[in-house]
């Protein structure tokens, strides 16, 4: 690896961070102060365009832009956390097991992984949505579940590798247990794997989170949503544009800041597969 | 007239110099080993010759192949001369064969690409005929099989029926059996001497039992320089340069100095 | 080989046997009488009872279920609970919807990523590679509805060229058919290129990386000639794989275009079926989107053995 080549990957780690950055830091900021109450309904102000008072102008119902965008990234980070939370929680210890434990048990996991990987993340959510009722946490568990394969197949194939490597046999011989393993020297391993995967499927979450609020399926009203909030804008798009473009601006940046994380961590992490993905 | 010349080589990776200063001419015929240890730009040179330098290398000097510059071709022109006038035998035959095409098609591909067969169907014919040449066994079965089901020895052959398609003037090998077995490196050294009478030979190696067997003349290269060139049977008899002298009491597996280690070649 | 057909084509249908069964459980636990839904809080206790009986849901789960299936293989969906239609006619018809939807979609992914990615790849280290790098990752940040919305605006609002929505078959009319089909196609096909680039880019450049590849070169193909005979079906493995995957997550994520653009497509009627409870209808569509995941995963596999002799093994 040249030094060149070091110099230019270095941004895709800076400014997926700062993208990401910004999300949270409007999020956090929410809970302390935001322009206007983003669920107030004025028709005084309805869809008032861009003034000093509402940066972004105005919706339908005379809610504040920039309030709503706030408070959604509240909605953006917990559906990203509650979706990798569920998909990393069941999914690590199945790859590892599948990988550490008996060889038809391993076998059984990843047909059942690759059931599972039937069943898009959004057919899940709506099936979810029909048996359990429409609600944000309720597309986030199966958005969750539906990324438990890949969490699994990465894990599966890390503790493998970590498995073949000199140290580990060397700890097998010396009579480590199978569990004490785990923990020392497969778990450490394969973080930076699962980090990585973390980063991804939290941007596959928010773009998730977005198609079902815009189908009725995630955020109910009057919480607000960067998705819904674009539902909401269909019907005046041809007046009012900027309805849906400040909303779709925000997903993007989320979406883009993680996805530029999680491949400027993986460069980060093993330099060796720089410039993939 | 020599087939291959180069004259004041140089080779840059930015301010980094890899190669420097180098010069060397092969005659019609010819048979010479470049040696030296890995890093020392025996490879770098070699890809200079063939005009495949990756990207962020620069060359300057002067090669010229049968008269014709090198160094500054356009690629187009570059490519007309690679597979047809000089080709190249790599270290690693396991990885330097297309994992996705039967052999005998990337043999007569080289042919029907510089149309030195008239047809699909001769130079197929013609790369069977030079797969017998490298002596694989069942020459007909072997085109039509795929790298995966050759063995490490059996590629090189392929990749020695590739090189040797076109009759090229100048052949080079680069560590071409540095990673087969003993007995078989023993038989690819056989093929090349035996393909190789008229052509100019420029054969990488760090094996100096090697280039005793193959070449006349060797060219000994130490960070980037040739610090030492002759007669194979001069240098190896009396080496006038230092590193020479390292290099050959290293090869000999029985010396050791005078603490009872293997001597190894010092670095400065 | 003919082994390796024989053992994937068993676990394939075993995938089926067990996706069928889990649809049909997962629906069966679902709070709530299909019958009671259908005919609302104040239907007769005979009546109920009645419709449960035609419904068949008073019988038990191993019959309801072998009823269900039995009829499925036959292309019998069974009747709505709610419509009282038969569902697998309808079914077949927003299938095909949503088909040409997502063929057209995949085209133009196709058509968008190989050549751009391989250029990116190509040129990863100039200006002009970073910048096809850098707009594909901006494409993949972008939701493919608000791609269709976008594309309305411009295209149906703007400049009043394409039609903003609705559907007409292709027998009635091909040229409105194909008018109506180019902006949705465009919406999720754009997006899906984009997340597609980036597959083919990475691909690339590790077949770049290989030692045949240099050998190409050596034997005097010029640099784009190499790849396209040497690199480009290596590095196809990878590429389908993401293919497979994108095609099965579109016939269900076609349903947000499907919404912008008001298609009657697979996915508008899964929607539809849920908002109206209509649970026979939801279990039919739900087990044909997987069947079809299934299949598309197998065919896959398959193709892998046809891209690459090194795994005709087996």
């Amino acid at each position: 690896m040249t030094t060149a080549a070091m110099k230019r990957r270095t941004p895709t780690l800076t400014v997926g961070a700062i993208l990401v950055g910004l999300v949270v830091l409007l999020a956090v900021m929410s809970f302390l102060w935001t322009p206007h109450d983003p669920t107030r309904v004025d028709a005084a102000v309805r869809l008032l365009g861009p003034t000093g008072d509402y940066l972004f102008g105005t919706d339908k119902f005379g809610r504040d832009l920039v309030s709503q965008i706030m408070v959604g990234a509240r909605t953006t980070l917990y559906v990203g956390v509650v979706a990798v939370g569920v998909a990393a929680v069941i999914g690590t210890p199945l790859g590892i097991l599948a990988a550490m434990g008996p060889r038809w048990l391993g076998e059984f996991v990843m047909r059942v992984n690759d059931l599972v990987l039937a069943f898009p993340a959004l057919l899940l959510a709506i099936m979810f949505g029909a048996v359990f009722g429409a609600s944000t946490l309720t597309a986030m568990i199966a958005i969750g579940i539906a990324t438990v394969p890949s969490f699994a197949r990465i894990a599966r194939s890390g503790t493998l590798q970590v498995m073949s490597t000199e140290y580990v046999l060397a700890a097998r011989a010396a009579g480590r247990s199978r569990f004490a393993i785990a923990h020392r020297h497969v778990l450490p391993n394969v973080a930076g794997l699962l980090i990585v995967q973390s980063s991804v499927s939290f941007a596959i979450a928010v773009l998730a989170e977005a198609a079902l609020s815009f189908l009725g399926f995630g955020t109910r009203p009057p919480t607000p949503s960067w998705g819904r909030m674009l539902q909401e804008s269909q019907e005046l798009l041809a007046v009012q544009p900027r309805l849906a473009i400040v909303p779709g601006i925000a997903i993007a940046i989320a979406v883009l800041g993680f996805n530029l994380l999680g491949d400027g961590l993986r460069d980060r992490l093993d330099p060796r597969l720089a410039g993939r993905r | 007239m020599s087939v291959l010349t180069v004259h004041g080589l140089n080779v840059s990776a930015g301010d980094a110099e890899l190669v420097r200063d180098v010069s060397f001419t092969i005659g019609k015929g010819e048979r010479v080993g470049l040696i030296g240890e890995s890093g020392s730009g025996k490879s770098v040179t070699a890809s200079a010759v063939m005009g495949l330098l990756s990207e962020e290398l620069t060359a300057s000097g002067s090669i010229t192949l049968n008269g014709k510059q090198i160094v500054g071709m356009p690629e187009r022109q570059l490519s007309r001369l690679r597979g047809r006038d000089m080709s190249m035998v790599f270290q690693e035959p396991m990885t330097a064969l297309n994992p996705a095409m039967q052999v005998g098609k990337q043999v007569a591909e080289v042919m029907s690409l510089h149309r030195t067969q008239p047809d699909r169907r001769s130079a197929r014919a013609a790369a069977v005929d030079l797969l017998g040449r490298v002596r694989l066994p069942d020459p007909q079965r072997a085109a039509k099989s795929y790298p995966h089901q050759l063995s490490g020895g059996q590629r090189q052959r392929v990749m020695l029926a590739i090189a040797l398609a076109n009759n090229p003037s100048l052949l080079i090998c680069d560590e071409p059996t540095t990673a087969l077995d003993v007995t078989v490196q023993a038989q690819i050294l056989d093929l090349i001497l035996a393909n190789t009478n008229d052509s100019a030979l420029l054969f990488i190696t760090h094996d100096l039992a090697v280039v005793a067997t193959v070449c006349e003349r060797v060219l000994v290269m130490y960070n980037g320089r040739i610090v030492e060139s002759g007669l194979v049977r001069d240098v190896f008899t009396a080496p006038e340069h230092r590193y020479t002298r390292q290099l050959l009491a290293s090869s000999d597996l029985e010396a050791t100095d005078e603490n009872g280690r293997l001597r190894t070649v010092s670095h400065d | 080989m003919i082994l390796g057909i024989a053992r994937r084509t068993a676990i394939f249908l075993v995938s089926v046997l067990a996706a069928s069964i889990a649809v049909f459980l997962f629906m069966a636990v679902l709070p709530g009488d299909p019958a009671q839904v259908a005919l609302g809080i104040n239907a007769t206790p005979e009546l109920i009872a009645r419709t449960r009986a035609e419904f068949g849901t008073d019988r038990p789960l191993t019959t309801q279920y072998f009823d269900w299936i039995g009829g499925v293989l036959t292309g019998d969906f069974g009747r709505s609970y709610v419509t009282r239609d038969l569902i697998g006619p309808q079914l077949a018809d927003r299938l095909g919807v949503t088909l040409w939807l997502v063929g057209a979609a995949m085209v133009i992914a196709v058509v968008i990523a190989v050549p751009l990615g391989s250029f990116a790849a190509v040129r990863h280290r100039k200006v002009s590679g970073t910048v096809i790098s850098g707009a594909s990752q901006l494409g993949v940040a972008v939701p493919a509805f608000l791609a269709g919305i976008l594309l309305v605006q411009v295209f149906a609002v703007q400049w009043r060229l394409l039609p903003s929505g609705g559907w007409t078959p292709p027998n009635q009319d091909f040229g409105e058919f194909l008018r109506g089909l180019v902006l949705p196609a465009l919406a999720l096909g754009l997006v899906q290129g984009a997340v597609l680039t980036r597959y083919v880019r990475s691909a690339v450049l590790d077949t770049l990386r290989e030692d045949y590849l240099r050998t190409a070169r050596a034997k005097g193909l010029m640099p784009g000639q190499a790849l396209v005979r040497h690199g480009l079906r290596n590095a196809a493995v990878p590429v389908v794989t993401v293919l497979g995957l994108q095609l099965t997550t579109l016939l269900i994520g076609a349903v947000v275009v499907e919404r912008v653009f008001v298609l009657p497509g697979l996915g508008s009627m899964l929607l539809d079926a849920v908002a109206a409870r209509d649970l026979l209808t939801v279990q039919g569509i739900v087990l044909v989107l997987v069947i079809a995941a299934l299949l598309v995963n197998f065919l896959v596999d398959l193709l892998y053995t046809v891209i690459d002799p090194r795994l005709r093994r087996s």
